[in-house]
């Protein structure tokens, strides 16, 4: 089927502004919206820019704007958009290129809140141990493949440059809720200040994009209160 | 131009390269080089499990796991190596839930254990559970763990670095390698004492692959063209389970947990091939029924495919424990495997070849194990051998905990006293002038078009079944396209973020892996593992019990052999 996509381009070295380019690919209905860019780029404007790797959803490289909505371009097909469809970069942080943006800053708020097991008393022999409940706590947030979606689709991120955002959140609750983990107190100070959970006013937006399907609002309000009633 | 000196630079940042960088994190002055994000790396992908004798769950014994691995590679493994795989995956698994690695759990809150392909208890009884797991997405669980390491160690991240070349001194020693970074464009030359080339695979030669489309052979490609041998790449693995066309791996743990492969008829097949083991034979075994089901006419409607049937597993069952791979064949096939069968077929995933390397991680250029000081390969880039002829399901995580760690502890010990040795005049020479050639012309043959016909002649002449004619005709085709790779063209000519380029430079690359698997092939006229000759049906152990070593030379391809370390197990008919 002929599908005309609608794609915002940005050469940094040419461009004032981006602009909207069309190409119009024939593509397979259980095609991915990935499959209709690498046409694009290898059959008509090698120019064309974007992330990808894994090409099914588990690496988070191609988290992008398609008609209106965050989601990964190899987790999306083709059948489920329509004739035309308009892809752009993720919005909030800056474009280097075309699909491009800048990681910079999300990396930065990911590794703000100390996103690694903090505990000093690994036994000599064996494993620590972990009940199959306690495992279960914490583990829809051990899903986060960092793409970035729920980052860039909350409004608060847009308007504050300071809040660590949804995607650092939920790896501060993979940690904080790990039976194994002594860091929570550590994690829960650094998200009580003002670039931290409070600025998040509950709009759903993160939750409603994860491609990994995280409930990412449950996650934060859980962390909410964790800090409220020290519940961890 | 841009220049960094470091004590150690690691080139790859997926399991094999950060487990070695978090060996040498805070100790010696290191720089962690990665085309992508760390995260990003193919080692996310993985789905099954790790395996490691720790008994969890019933009895078992490092020697068995070492027996299966041997065997499983079909006696071209070096036992030496694998008895250190078998025996050092118990303490690296653990190492991984020391450092937070979120496992599954027994009730008794030990790590759960589950059946893999190919592993089995006393030395080939019957299935064994050996293979740790964190629900199907255990590579994932363990690339977030390790970088979550190298953030807290503060490695010196190069992200979106593509590598360019290797630097060597004139006496041969490593002195450190040329990127190009994506964002500006710039070329680095980063100096070291020692680099670990840990690039991963290259499943992208072929056409349908559950590899990502990172999995270029750089690493190995680029140490080829600097006159390193490659060893063994005849050996590369069809995973039977792949996703109808696309290739998407779904992991062997679905028949782990009781998943059956039924051909056209509804037969379970795998019985009548392999009696005791059925679908979990080892993976090459398994790709051939499928292959010979669809030959004979029994695939689904007659057509090239089979199914995956795991419609009779409890749905809390596939929820807990299939949730990623049950959600590729729905969200890519439409097929809801709880009530339908999958529609899979075998896909190219793992290259048991690569970089030869010793049991320290270091590269060796020759049949008798002579090391180039300072250069280290480990993870799927390398061939230690622990996978032989055909690499075990679960076996590709130890092998990059196991090496990876070895690799980075020796490394360690050799930067500590070794100097930096002098870098070679204009270190940057072979990467601008790639790129400058890539930039000079305005028209010519198209990447994509020479990686698409690289990609289908891979697929039809040199992928689960081979013979001396079609692999002929490979070789000229590889050829072929080489030449015309000389004229490639690209549409952009920035110098920001141009993956124009990138995917040109790959492409030239992954060009060099498809010429020595087809070269190993073509010389290997025997049956072994995952190389299978339609023309040579047996193994041939009076000739062909040795490691195939492939050297670019000016004046072609010239193949050695390399004698396989034996210490505990004959060989033996290979029967499950």
């Amino acid at each position: 089927m002929e599908v005309t996509l609608r794609i915002k381009r940005f050469n940094p070295e040419q461009d004032v502004k981006p602009a909207f380019k069309e190409y119009v690919v024939d593509v397979e209905p259980m095609d991915r919206v990935l499959d209709a860019l690498n046409q694009v780029k290898w059959q008509h404007d090698g120019t064309l820019t974007y992330r990808r790797s894994c090409a099914h959803g588990i690496c988070g490289s191609d988290a992008m704007r398609i008609n209106g909505r965050n989601r990964l371009a190899c987790k999306m097909l083709m059948n489920e958009l329509g004739r035309k469809v308009t892809i752009e970069p993720l919005i909030g942080f800056k474009v280097i290129k075309d699909l491009v943006i800048d990681m910079d800053q999300f990396f930065a708020s990911y590794k703000a809140v100390k996103p690694y097991l903090i505990a000093d008393d690994a036994p000599s022999a064996g494993e620590r141990l972990q009940s199959p409940a306690e495992r279960e706590r914490f583990d829809d947030t051990t899903k986060c493949i960092l793409c970035a979606a729920c980052t860039t689709a909350c409004p608060i991120t847009w308007t504050n440059e300071e809040f660590v955002g949804p995607a650092a959140i939920v790896n501060a609750h993979r940690f904080i809720f790990d039976s194994r983990d002594q860091g929570a107190g550590e994690r829960l100070r650094i998200l009580n200040t003002q670039s931290g959970v409070w600025r998040c006013r509950t709009i759903f937006n993160c939750t409603e994009v994860c491609p990994r399907d995280i409930e990412v609002t449950k996650a934060i309000e859980e962390v909410k209160r964790a800090l409220l009633f020290e519940q961890v | 131009m841009a220049y960094h000196r470091f004590d150690a630079v690691v080139v790859g940042a997926g399991g094999a390269g950060l487990m070695a960088a978090i060996q040498l994190a805070g100790k010696a002055n290191t720089a962690v080089v990665s085309k992508l994000y760390p995260p990003r790396s193919h080692t996310g992908a993985a789905q099954g499990g790790i395996s490691a004798a720790l008994g969890n769950t019933e009895e078992d014994h490092w020697q068995w796991h070492m027996f299966d691995t041997v065997k499983g590679g079909d006696y071209l493994v070096d036992q030496d190596a694998a008895e250190i795989l078998a025996r050092e995956a118990v303490d690296a698994v653990l190492e991984l839930e020391h450092m937070g690695l979120p496992f599954n759990r027994t009730a008794d809150g030990r790590i759960d254990q589950r059946r893999f392909g190919g592993h089995t208890r006393n030395f080939g009884e019957g299935p064994v559970r050996r293979a740790c797991y964190a629900a199907d997405r255990t590579g994932h669980m363990i690339i977030q763990t390790l970088y979550q390491q190298g953030i807290k160690h503060k490695l010196n991240f190069f992200d979106e670095h593509h590598l360019l070349d290797l630097l060597f001194t004139d006496d041969g020693q490593c002195c450190g390698c040329v990127t190009v970074e994506m964002r500006t464009g710039e070329i680095h030359t980063i100096h070291a004492k020692a680099v670990l080339i840990a690039t991963g695979g290259f499943g992208r030669v072929y056409r349908i692959t559950s590899n990502a489309m990172a999995g270029t052979g750089d690493g190995v490609a680029v140490a080829y063209r600097r006159g390193v041998p490659l060893m063994d790449m005849e050996f590369y693995q069809f995973h039977p389970t792949g996703l109808y066309r696309l290739g998407i791996l779904l992991s062997e743990a679905a028949r782990g947990e009781g998943g059956i492969l039924r051909n056209g008829l509804g037969e379970a097949f795998a019985e009548r091939y392999a009696p005791t083991l059925k679908d979990l034979a080892p993976r090459d075994m398994v790709s051939r029924f499928i292959y010979q089901e669809v030959k004979e006419g029994r695939g689904i409607d007659g057509k090239d495919y089979v199914h995956l049937d795991v419609s009779h597993l409890a749905p809390e069952v596939i929820d807990a424990k299939l949730p990623d791979v049950t959600d590729f064949a729905r969200t890519y096939l439409g097929v809801e495997p709880k009530t339908d069968p999958v529609p899979i077929q075998p896909t190219a995933h793992y290259a048991m070849g690569g970089l030869p390397t010793d049991v320290e991680g270091r590269v060796i250029v020759d049949e008798q194990g002579r090391t180039i000081p300072g250069f280290y390969s480990a993870g799927e880039s390398a061939c230690v051998s622990v996978h032989g002829a055909n690499r075990l399901g679960t076996n590709s995580l130890v092998d990059l905990v196991v090496f990876g760690r070895r690799a980075g502890r020796h490394m360690l010990e050799y930067v500590k006293t070794a100097s930096l040795p002098p870098l070679p005049t204009d270190p940057e020479f072979l990467g601008r002038a790639q790129i400058a050639d890539l930039m000079s012309r305005a028209s010519g043959e198209r990447t994509a078009e020479l990686r698409q016909a690289m990609q289908e002649v891979m697929m039809d002449k040199v992928s689960v079944v081979r013979d001396g004619t079609g692999l002929r005709e490979a070789k000229s085709a590889i050829d072929g396209i080489r030449r015309s790779y000389a004229q490639v063209a690209i549409d952009d000519h920035g110098k920001q973020f141009n993956t124009d380029l990138t995917e040109a430079l790959e492409l030239g690359c992954m060009i060099d892996c498809a010429e020595a698997i087809v070269a190993g092939a073509l010389a290997r006229e025997e049956s072994r593992g995952a190389h299978y000759r339609d023309d040579f049906q047996a193994r041939d152990d009076a000739n062909w019990l040795a490691h195939t070593l492939i050297y670019r030379t000016s004046g072609g391809l010239e193949m050695r052999k390399k004698p396989v370390t034996i210490t505990e197990f004959e060989p033996k008919e290979r029967k499950y």
